[in-house]
């Protein structure tokens, strides 16, 4: 018997009581309690480390709580693995997907759920099931599709089909819209309302308040491991959320005054890439990146953008065309790399900040230094000064307020948002002339995006050329005075910053502006 | 979902975690001599007392640690590297081929100051150009490096025969051996060396080999931890694309990398070549450069740890050795057994012991963080 049961009101579709976990020293949720009505869609918020992601996992099974319970439709149940709470109702949508790219989307959904030992019985049962969840939630895929194939916002939905095949009434999606476009985002919703309308119950764990705003009826802050605020959506605004989350003061709008533009740095010219499966990546890229400007480069994720970065960066050759960088020009004949194009006034902050920008398995003092390693003022010939290089880290740190300042500690170990500080710092500290930012607040949070939005932007009025990818639309229309837009390894358009909207530019990364001119 | 991380403190990581793998091995090991008849407290007794239990004992301990601390190194700072070496082998072969040679054709001629540190180079340098191109084919062609390092093993193996019994055997002699060489081309016995000073200890294979094995770990620690390559190897090992990012040459790391864990390998052939043997023969690696694999994962990859574990296996060859002799139903076979376990036990299931204790370390933390709380 429990409250909820006792009085008449239809129990809620999950609800925590009093969730506790640690690890090690960290108390990564506190007495967490959560209600989440049936059908309805609950959003629950927080900065990176605030706890959504243990929770979750704790609730699908991944982790068990040290104390505290789970309540679904108002009985107590214990998860102590995937399949019981799939077994419960369960369902979830990771963030990175789980899906066997080599399979079709119809053996995907069977996975696990392959009703027998020979397929062929259960695979047409699925396949009535998919087609008939297909027009019922306007989840359309192709069955025989290779997941391989499709496009992102298809490969979630296969996810989501994987997750109503197994009978879910209760879905959880985890930042599933950092991978999409505004208009697969749209669909997303369309999706989730069709969901809710059918009585599933939707809890969406994402950072992003305006999704939470347009898309939620109640929504969940969490902080530091604890609930910090319930909300019915339609009472809160953007403003509040983002001060709950930080706990503290957060200015939302960047100020930024207009570029003073000045000579060209960085002269690209009909540059093609062509990768080692013989695949073209980049088709005839043509721009100028001035002194003092930031230009961003918006696309889907996967049309080239990293290429494109990694080939200024001179981590690849490329394959016809060429790079201007002051007097030095690069191309397939003249190749260059990496430690010259430092040498030659160019930072790159990567956008793979676990693969490319640090090293996990370093202290943050050793992280501190790379690619600079080479650094005569960082020891003798042979030799690195350890003080030298902890000095060097503190400084940097101190700089760009990177908590905690401990220098000592490894790498791995500080949030997404301060390792990105300590490599901005790394990168901006050796005044450079040109700097490549790639995805600088990915898996960041609010608190940190502002001050590394600020800090870009000083950058650019000290007169720095910034070369700027992001698949955050919000971001480069709040930075980018200049907008270039990638689809399929080719600039496909260029607007003044001022003057894009993020309809236009989703239109035209998706390459349908050009399919509307081409069709007109 | 980020990896979960590793919740032990250092001392139980790097200490406690190593022997309590010891420990079971030796509890299966035990469980099988009974099998055999033959009581495990004694024959572990004979084995601690064969090998530390006098200067005999320890002397051939440290002669056989000796070498693996050279083998460990090598593996060490090659998977630093992010390579796995499992030519240690050949390598440490084919370094006593350059130490003997050098010595077969100066012993007549230089003196012993400067002919020594010569063969010492040479051991090194032999080994190193055995590495050098399994590296280059990783490097620039592609091969898997460990393909072709053990395959180079075999190379060397071939290659010493014919050269023992083309080339250097003595004319005149059935023995595949070379003729021994002088004085002026040995390296002093540690007894010899005490003697020096004026302290008697007793007359085994151990030689100056042992302080050149503890200097090159000091070298190394110094070059890994905190030269500048040393940082691009270590950079390369953890994290490649970084490494690239970082400007640092992925070719240029795996050559300079095997080329140093190949010089270390060779530095066996000093230890045996010219600190025991004096003469150039067949199969004096004896499996050191495999030993070196399993001293590496158990000491960490650390100088420090593959020291302790240098003389792990040291002891286990030598306390093994008197432990055949004294009872007879523990064959050499069975010694092999045990040094099998071990490596089993502390090598490949380094981790299988880490969950539990890692979930009694955690209770034991959460249970006193209650009773502080409940007593404040």
């Amino acid at each position: 018997m429990t409250a909820a049961a006792s009085n008449g009101a239809p129990p809620p579709a999950i609800e925590l009581v009093g969730i506790n976990k640690r690890f090690g020293s960290v108390q990564a949720n506190r007495d967490v309690s959560l209600r989440v009505e049936k059908g309805t869609i609950h959003g629950i918020i927080g900065e990176n480390g605030a706890g959504k992601s243990t929770l979750m996992s704790i609730v699908y099974g991944f982790y068990e709580a040290d104390s505290g319970e789970i309540r679904i439709d108002g009985q107590k149940v214990n998860i102590r693995s995937s399949a019981a709470a799939i077994a419960a109702g369960i369902g979830m949508v990771h963030q990175h997907f789980m899906l066997v790219e080599s399979f079709t989307v119809l053996e995907n959904v069977m996975l696990g759920a392959e009703g027998g030992a020979m397929l062929k019985e259960g695979a047409s049962k699925a396949r009535t099931e998919l087609l008939r969840l297909g027009t019922e939630f306007g989840l359309t895929v192709d069955p025989d599709a290779r997941v391989g194939d499709l496009p992102v916002g298809d490969q979630q939905r296969v996810e989501i089909l994987k997750a109503l095949f197994r009978h879910c009434s209760i879905l959880i999606l985890d930042e599933p819209t950092g991978v999409l476009t505004p208009q697969e985002t749209d669909q997303l919703f369309r999706i989730l309302a069709a969901l809710k309308a059918r009585g599933v119950t939707v809890l969406l764990i994402t950072h992003k308040l305006k999704e939470v705003l347009a898309i939620t009826d109640h929504v969940t802050v969490m902080r530091g491991g604890e609930v910090v605020a319930d909300r019915r959506t339609a009472d809160t605004n953007a403003n509040e959320l983002a001060e709950l989350m930080v706990g503290r003061k957060v200015r939302l709008e960047l100020e930024k005054t207009p570029a003073a533009i000045r000579a060209v740095e960085l002269a690209v010219d009909a540059l093609s890439l062509v990768d080692e499966r013989g695949v073209t990546r980049l088709h005839d890229i043509s721009f100028n990146l001035h002194a003092g400007e930031i230009v961003g480069i918006a696309g889907v994720s996967g049309n080239g953008q990293s290429e494109l970065l990694e080939t200024l960066a001179g981590i690849r050759t490329p394959s016809r065309g060429s790079i201007r960088l002051r007097d030095t020009v690069i191309s397939a004949d003249s190749p260059s790399d990496p430690a010259a194009m430092r040498a030659l006034g160019l930072a790159h902050v990567p956008e793979d900040r676990h693969r490319l920008g640090i090293v996990t398995g370093f202290p943050a003092w050793e992280s501190a230094v790379l690619g600079y390693q080479r650094d005569p003022k960082l020891g003798g010939r042979f030799l690195l000064n350890r003080n030298a290089m902890t000095g060097r880290c503190e400084e940097l740190m101190q700089g760009f307020d990177v908590r905690p300042l401990q220098p000592q500690l490894g790498s791995s170990k500080f949030s997404g948002g301060n390792q990105q500080k300590l490599i901005l710092a790394r990168e901006m500290a050796c005044q450079p002339r040109v700097l490549l930012v790639g995805q600088p607040t990915r898996g960041v949070d609010i608190g940190a995006i502002e001050f590394i939005h600020r800090e870009i932007v000083a950058l650019r009025d000290r007169g720095v050329a910034i070369l700027l990818v992001s698949v955050e639309l919000d971001e480069i229309l709040a930075l980018a005075d200049r907008v270039l837009v990638m689809n399929q390894g080719r600039i496909v358009g260029e607007i003044a910053g001022k003057d894009a909207d993020e309809r236009q530019l989703g239109l035209m990364m998706t390459g349908s502006a050009e399919q509307q001119r081409a069709a007109s | 979902m980020s990896a979960r991380p590793s919740q032990l403190p250092r001392w139980i990581e790097i200490g406690l975690l190593p022997i309590i793998n010891v420990l079971m091995a030796l509890v299966v090991a035990g469980l099988i001599l009974w099998t055999i008849g033959a009581n495990p407290f004694e024959a572990i007794a004979i084995l601690v007392e064969g090998a530390f239990g006098s200067g005999y004992g320890w002397g051939y301990t440290l002669y056989y640690a000796t070498s693996f601390i050279f083998t460990g190194l090598a593996v060490s700072v090659a998977f630093h590297a992010g390579l796995f070496n499992i030519g240690g082998e050949g390598q440490a072969y084919i370094g006593g081929l350059g130490a003997g040679v050098v010595a077969l054709a100066f012993d007549n001629l230089l003196p012993a100051p400067v002919l020594v540190p010569l063969a010492i180079l040479a051991a090194a340098a032999f080994g190193a150009a055995w590495a050098i191109v399994p590296a280059y084919l990783q490097a620039y062609r592609g091969s898997h490096i460990v393909i072709t390092t053990i395959m180079f093993n075999f190379l060397a193996a071939a290659l010493m025969v014919y050269l023992l019994v083309d080339v250097f055997r003595d004319p005149g002699q059935m023995s595949t051996q070379s003729r021994t060489f002088t004085e002026n081309a040995t390296l002093p016995e540690m007894a010899t060396a005490f003697g020096w000073v004026g302290i008697k200890i007793s007359s085994t294979p151990l030689n100056l080999s042992l302080v050149w094995a503890l200097i090159c770990c000091v070298l190394v620690e110094i070059f890994i931890w905190r030269s500048r390559l040393g940082y691009e190897i270590r950079a390369t090992g953890l994290a490649p694309r970084a490494a690239i990012y970082a400007g640092i040459k992925p070719a240029r790391v795996v050559i300079i990398a095997m080329a140093i864990s190949g010089a270390l390998a060779g530095s066996v052939g000093v230890n045996e070549i010219l600190g025991v043997q004096h003469r150039l023969l067949l199969e004096f690696v004896a499996g050191a450069g495999f030993t070196g694999i399993a001293v590496a994962l158990m000491g960490r990859n650390h100088p420090f740890g593959i020291v302790l574990a240098s003389l792990l296996f040291g002891a286990l060859y030598q306390g093994g050795a008197e432990l055949a002799f004294e009872i007879p139903t523990i064959t050499r076979e069975m010694i092999i057994t045990i040094q099998g376990l071990i490596i089993l036990f502390s090598g490949a299931l380094a981790y299988m012991n880490r969950p539990w204790v890692e979930r009694l370390y955690l209770r034991l933390v959460a249970a006193k963080a209650q009773g502080a709380s409940s007593h404040g």
